[in-house]
């Protein structure tokens, strides 16, 4: 009786300018009547602005003559190709500084915060300097300092410094290296190593389950090695092991054959890895620190080697101080890979400003922008967080 | 067997040599393993190399006096670049004779931000220095000041409309009339304003030539862009972390989108928008200048930031000061105001002086819209054909300004987390 009368309680009658829920929604009404209404009213005069300057509107250009250049391309492209290979030129280069910005800043952050943590001095006050000096002066600062450096310090493509018996040069058009001559069998190889990585997977899978059923460890880690090197050396070998290779050449102004890795690139990726470390060395050493010392020792006691009590023990407790803040990290590479535009890297908003100036349909040129930049971030947004999930803590 | 104990003078050995003074703490922190004094060896080899070649480069050979480039080719580091050019650098394409102006305005603003870090300072103090400041800054940037009578109208409204809200209950009567009549003039003064019977008085001040922002240039505009831009964004970044912790689910669904939309792309997208997209949403005629027009979006981009740094404070905070603040009778008001905020605020300070100086970084990004912030005017210096191949002299210098504001800011807000946790420390 008294259950029901406290779960039934008459609600108070108050007058619904004083009541709670009515105040809310007349609140939320009014705002969002006030955004749209502002949307409107911005929306009216782009319409009326671009039919005044008389800009088409609609994603048509797409399928247009984009008719520029583009200095470092992935896939193959010519001013005769239209603005959406341009775009996916530029979409391709932002993804290539950005993975392996995010792997190399990976590796050397890890080393400087380790270094900060040793107990030489020397090296862990150079590592903290390290870590000052390049997270406070701006990336881009850092950028116009490399690519100056390399563009005027290395010598023209005739006094190229020459390595490795006259394969490899270095000077201010880039470093030329020698490539195999494209065969199709490079396309089997790429399917070998994808099939190699899948087998290493499962192999690794296979030995922890054997471990755990009954005790026998298996070297997983360097059978798997052998697996994803091997598969594709293996069909190299069916494929009757092509051997031609396209050696860089001196000719006229620059160098033909071969590959180039182009200044730009070079400054752009040198950059981001040595700014982003710096930032990526300070999550590390806090994820360390925050280990309670008694894990080291209590792995020391069950008799686990160093590489095994860092692997087993110390490596996963820190990875859950560890990915979160490394997770914002990896997003901000892939956000600052856009000032490429500064140096004259064609990445994504480089092919899109061009595209801007050439079309003068910013409006749609912008959302592709928004578009691509929000799918990547989000995409390494939710990889991550899987991966966190993964490691977190499973409580009761 | 006690009497065998000297009693008198008792000797004192010292440690062994090997373990005191400078040798002590060699062996301890440089030598303390076969691979630890590897590592020293290894590490003083190499960088006593480069320190060495560097200080040959940038003392040593260095040259000061140069007239031109070509004296200076074949040595060490040019410094007479900067000799030459600093002014440029400092203050950009600022009329010559008048570069004390920006010089001034410099000043102030560096002379607000020390102020702004005592936290003595953090009340109604506050309100005053940024007036007084922002008022010396732009007098002296812009030469001439209009201020708008609507702009007076406006903070008479905000002024009596907070004090209506926040003291509600708390003041006399007397206080409460007085907001009441401050908010009244502003509302009806505003409203006569717009309906265009009040004429479009203005307060002009007006001691010095005028200056357009356009030339503008150094390191005024990236103090301006940096400050200003965390002033705005800050209240800005409270509404929307405070709007993302709502219970009204529109508002939610409002300010979750803009942060993560915000949060999701490149400042340099969001400048290129406001160059290219934003004269296209203005009505035809209506022209807005670009520094503010990258101001503007500065402000966007560091206010969700903030928003995200405020919502971690927020959440800090256990239920119980929320259901207090209500049990105590505030309005909304008055419990986010006088009771959420300034505890949830005081947590997330040094996060939030990380968050500026990450922006404060981030305004280098503007020269892509042909803005002359302080790392673009060290950029034009690179332009004169007569002092050409010199970018490592004039970078080292402006990473040397920037290295010392930003490695002071983050000295300060290591100091301000202990200070603030002094109460609070176990």
């Amino acid at each position: 009786m008294a259950v029901e009368a406290f779960g039934s309680a008459p609600r108070v009658k108050v007058a619904p300018w004083n009541d709670p829920v009515v105040r809310g929604w007349v609140f939320q009404i009014v705002v969002v009547g006030l955004v749209a209404a502002l949307a409107w009213y911005l929306i009216g005069n782009t319409l009326d602005n671009l039919n005044r300057q008389k800009i088409a509107s609609g994603f048509d250009y797409l399928g247009r003559e984009a008719g520029f250049e583009i200095g470092d391309t992935m896939i193959s492209y010519s001013p005769a190709s239209t603005y959406a290979r341009a775009i996916w030129v530029g979409i391709l280069n932002t993804l290539r500084v950005a993975v392996l910005g995010i792997i190399l800043s990976t590796i050397l952050g890890t080393l400087v915060g380790i270094g900060r943590l040793s107990p030489n001095w020397l090296l862990s006050k150079i590592c903290e300097w390290y870590v000052e000096a390049f997270r406070n002066v701006p990336l881009l600062l850092w950028l116009f300092l490399f690519y100056k450096l390399i563009v005027e310090a290395f010598p023209g493509p005739r006094q190229a410094i020459s390595a490795f018996w006259n394969s490899v040069f270095l000077s201010n058009r880039g470093l030329y290296f020698p490539v195999p001559v494209a065969d199709p069998i490079h396309k089997w190889m790429g399917v070998g190593l994808l099939a190699g990585i899948i087998g290493a997977i499962a192999l690794h899978r296979w030995a922890k389950k054997r471990q755990e059923a009954t005790g026998q460890p298996f070297p997983s880690i360097s059978a798997g090695v052998v697996v994803v090197i091997g598969t594709p050396a293996l069909v190299w070998f069916a494929g009757g092991a092509p051997t031609t290779m396209s050696w860089p050449a001196l000719k006229g102004f620059n160098f033909e054959g071969g590959t180039v890795i182009q200044p730009e690139f070079t400054a752009l990726l040198v950059g981001l890895v040595l700014y982003t470390s710096a930032f990526v060395a300070e999550i590390v050493r806090s994820g360390i620190l925050a280990l309670h010392k008694g894990q080291s020792e209590a792995a020391a006691a069950l008799g686990l080697s160093r590489g095994q009590s860092m692997r087993l023990v110390l490596l996963p407790q820190a990875l859950r101080v560890i990915v979160p803040p490394m997770t914002s990290q990896y997003l901000n590479i892939t956000k600052n890979s856009s000032l490429a535009i500064a140096i004259g890297y064609p990445d994504l908003v480089a092919s899109i400003n061009v595209t801007i100036n050439q079309t003068g349909q910013a409006i749609e040129n912008i959302l592709l922008i928004m578009a691509a930049y929000l799918s990547v971030s989000l995409s390494i947004s939710a990889f991550m967080n899987w991966y966190n999930r993964r490691i977190a803590l499973t409580e009761r | 067997m006690t009497d065998s104990l000297p009693t008198g003078e008792r000797r004192q050995l010292a440690p062994p040599l090997i373990e005191r003074g400078a040798l002590g703490w060699m062996r301890r922190n440089l030598f303390s393993s076969w691979a630890n004094g590897i590592i020293t060896v290894v590490l003083v080899v190499f960088v006593g190399s480069i320190l060495s070649s560097f200080l040959e480069w940038a003392v040593f050979t260095a040259n000061v006096t140069a007239a031109t480039g070509s004296e200076c080719h074949g040595q060490g580091a040019c410094w007479a670049l900067i000799v030459e050019k600093y002014r440029l650098i400092f203050f950009g394409t600022f009329p010559y004779e008048q570069q004390w102006r920006p010089l001034v305005a410099s000043i102030t603003l560096l002379a607000m931000l020390v102020m702004t870090s005592d936290r003595r300072m953090w009340n109604w103090r506050l309100l005053v220095i940024w007036s007084v400041g922002s008022f010396i800054t732009f007098l002296m940037m812009f030469g001439q000041i209009h201020i708008p009578l609507s702009l007076f109208l406006a903070i008479a409204l905000l002024v009596g409309g907070v004090g209506m809200s926040l003291r509600k209950a708390i003041a006399d009567a007397g206080e409460m009339n007085a907001y009441r009549t401050l908010a009244a003039i502003g509302l009806i003064g505003l409203a006569l304003r717009i309906a265009g019977i009040l004429p479009a008085w203005s307060l002009d001040i007006a001691p010095l030539s005028y200056v357009e922002t356009g030339l503008w240039g150094g390191i005024p505009v990236t103090l301006i862009l940096a400050s200003y831009g965390l002033v705005f964004a800050f209240p800005y970044g409270i509404l929307l972390a405070l709007g993302r912790r709502s219970d009204l689910p529109l508002i939610r669904a409002l300010c979750v989108g803009f942060i993560e939309l915000i949060r999701g792309v490149p400042l340099i997208s969001l400048l290129i928008m406001a160059s290219v997209m934003l004269p296209l949403f203005l009505p035809s005629g209506v022209t807005f200048d670009k520094f503010l027009r990258a101001q503007v979006a500065i402000i966007l981009f560091a206010g969700a930031y903030i928003a995200e740094v405020i919502r971690g404070g927020l959440q800090s905070l256990p239920k119980g000061q929320y259901e207090a603040a209500e049990a105590l009778g505030f309005n909304y008001v008055q419990k986010t105001a006088l009771i959420i905020l300034p505890q949830a605020l005081r947590v997330v300070i040094p996060p939030l002086i990380n968050t500026f100086l990450g922006f404060f970084k981030d305004t280098s990004l503007v020269l892509i819209i042909g803005i002359f912030d302080f790392l673009n005017t060290a950029n034009q210096a690179l332009v004169d054909p007569n002092w050409a191949g010199f970018p490592a002299e004039i970078y080292m210098f402006a990473a040397l300004i920037y290295f010392i504001f930003c490695y002071s800011v983050s000295r300060y807000s290591k100091h301000l987390e202990v200070e603030l946790n002094r109460g609070t420390r176990h």
